[in-house]
């Protein structure tokens, strides 16, 4: 992270490090808004819609807020064939939104996400960063419940 | 053929955490020996050794690697790809997890042989639990002496399969979105900021320091003649042993689904995830090889009770979803199967729909700019070829 973003002499090497300084903006704010873009792309000497273009690429960036913990869920083919849809109404049951939305306390925001690499022992999902596995609607409301 | 560990050998065998349980186990030794025979011995050895790119595209490495050494320059990278999206591919997170001090190796002699100073591990976002621990043991490799002012770096991607794509993982490291780049230039000449790049599977690299320890001949008499060593596949879906299997190539596709893993009744396979082939049950005696059906080596079993048309609209709705857009073939040819086949799903397809896949097909493999969109219409005309009944049942009448 560049501790000096508005000297010129390094808005290159801003614009080489844009990702990260995009997800370092994330990790700060929650979510990629409207303002924070615009600064970024002042500050780094480039176009808003550049910005928005590599804000807006990626499924792990945001231009939208986001629950305070994501619960990722796979709906890949692997997943699919050991019941993933069993686990995907279950989360809805538990937190009371469908899948794209966040509840109203902003405690979660729930994803369908394509595959995580854990086709082995599916259906998989990720909260945050964390790999749950071989999963089965009862054990949801258990996982969920380790995050405030 | 059986099964054979070259590639997984130390999984299961070291504490991924402690350098030291893999110096015992011959760990830097080939770093070393490459140092001492020299960089065009190593490449030589590597050309010799007849070692084909992991990743799905099976290009020769050696010749990869001496084409970035032979181009001009003094600032030169290797890559590692470990943005393994592919759908049912697990092996590159099977192999960071159990044993990173040989991919570490193999990129240290990769940076050795073409004369780069800095290397990329490119993880994928959804690998974030391995960050550290992957940190961690190149700062154990450094801290041992054996990086020699090397410098290898974890970046992380933000979550886009066609970062897996080698020339939209290089933009998406210069960060801007993972778009796809036309070639020629390719990277070993141009690559990464402009600079020669070599761009490697995990598990490609994974194979380097027993080659070089071991030796080219070692290496070339396990596997076929133009298909060398052993590949991981990544085993998913309906059997009853998922997981990670190392085969010597050319060994039969029935040995690893139902030998190992346990399958019955199998109706499908789609072999090399999305993007790969599916293969009917009657052509299970098909070997692994380069020549005929590997991909990434996803392999994802599908029995009798599971509907073909919906499964390929599920994986053309993958790749819809995951192409770049950058071009049109591409982004509007797999919107457009998404369409047909959704149609086919409710039993309201046509003769026509069938014959405007096919067309589109034809356009989308020649046209389109990378990987992806060429190869997006194959389980489309697979699925046509081999299980063409399952389509005409849903054509309305």
């Amino acid at each position: 992270m560049n501790n000096h973003p508005h000297q010129p002499s390094n808005r290159s090497e801003d614009r080489q490090n844009l990702l990260l300084l995009l997800k370092d903006a994330q990790r700060r704010s929650g979510y990629l808004s409207d303002q924070l873009m615009r600064e970024l792309a002042e500050s780094v000497g480039v176009t808003c819609s550049e910005i928005y273009g590599v804000g807006t690429f990626y499924s792990f960036l945001s231009t939208r807020p986001q629950g305070r913990n994501i619960i990722r869920a796979c709906k890949s083919l692997p997943c699919c064939l050991k019941d993933s849809h069993l686990v995907i109404s279950s989360i809805e049951g538990a937190i009371g939104i469908r899948a794209g939305e966040i509840t109203p306390d902003g405690r979660f925001s729930f994803e369908l996400v394509n595959c995580i690499g854990a086709c082995d022992s599916a259906p998989a999902i990720l909260v945050n960063n964390d790999l749950y596995t071989e999963l089965t609607p009862r054990k949801i409301s258990q996982i969920l419940k380790e995050y405030d | 053929m059986p099964e054979q560990r070259v590639v997984l050998k130390n999984c299961g065998i070291i504490d991924p955490g402690q350098i030291a349980t893999y110096l015992a186990a011959d760990g830097f030794k080939a770093l070393k020996k490459a140092r001492d025979v020299g960089q065009e011995q190593v490449i030589q050895t590597i050309k010799d050794s007849g070692l084909r790119g992991r990743g799905g595209a099976g290009f020769p490495c050696g010749v990869k690697w001496e084409m970035a050494k032979d181009a001009p320059g003094d600032n030169k990278y290797v890559i590692c790809n470990a943005d393994e999206g592919e759908v049912g591919t697990f092996k590159d997170r099977h192999i960071l997890s159990n044993d990173p001090f040989s991919l570490i190796e193999g990129m240290a002699i990769a940076c050795y042989a073409i004369g780069a100073r800095k290397g990329y591990i490119y993880l994928r976002a959804e690998y974030h639990y391995l960050y550290d621990r992957l940190l961690e043991s190149i700062n154990q490799v450094c801290e041992a002496g054996f990086l020699d002012g090397l410098n290898i770096d974890v970046y992380e991607g933000a979550g886009a399969y066609v970062c897996g794509e080698e020339s939209a993982l290089m933009d998406s490291i210069e960060g801007k979105r993972g778009e796809v780049r036309y070639r020629p230039p390719f990277p070993p000449t141009k690559g990464l900021w402009g600079k020669p790049t070599i761009i490697n599977n995990v598990e490609t690299l994974m194979n380097i320091p027993w080659i070089i320890l071991h030796g080219a001949e070692w290496f070339c008499e396990i596997g076929t003649e133009r298909s060398k060593g052993t590949k991981v596949f990544s085993v998913s879906g309906d059997v009853t042993k998922p997981g990670v299997y190392e085969m010597v190539l050319g060994s039969q596709l029935r040995e690893l689904v139902e030998g190992l893993a346990g399958a019955r009744a199998v109706k499908a396979i789609q072999v090399g995830g999305a993007t790969g082939r599916i293969v009917p049950h009657d052509m299970m005696d098909t070997p692994l090889t380069f020549e005929t059906l590997l991909g990434a080596g996803a392999i994802t079993v599908f029995d009798e009770t599971r509907d073909i048309v919906d499964i390929v609209r599920q994986t053309l709705e993958f790749l819809a979803e995951e192409s770049c857009g950058k071009c049109s073939p591409c982004r509007e040819g797999t919107e457009v199967m998404v369409g047909i086949l959704g149609r086919f799903t409710r039993g309201e397809g046509s003769a026509h729909d069938i014959a405007a896949m096919e067309r589109l097909s034809q356009a989308m493999m020649l046209s389109a700019l990378c990987g992806l969109g060429q190869a997006a219409p194959n389980p489309v005309l697979d699925s046509l070829q081999y299980f063409r009944g399952e389509y005409d049942s849903r054509v309305k009448g």
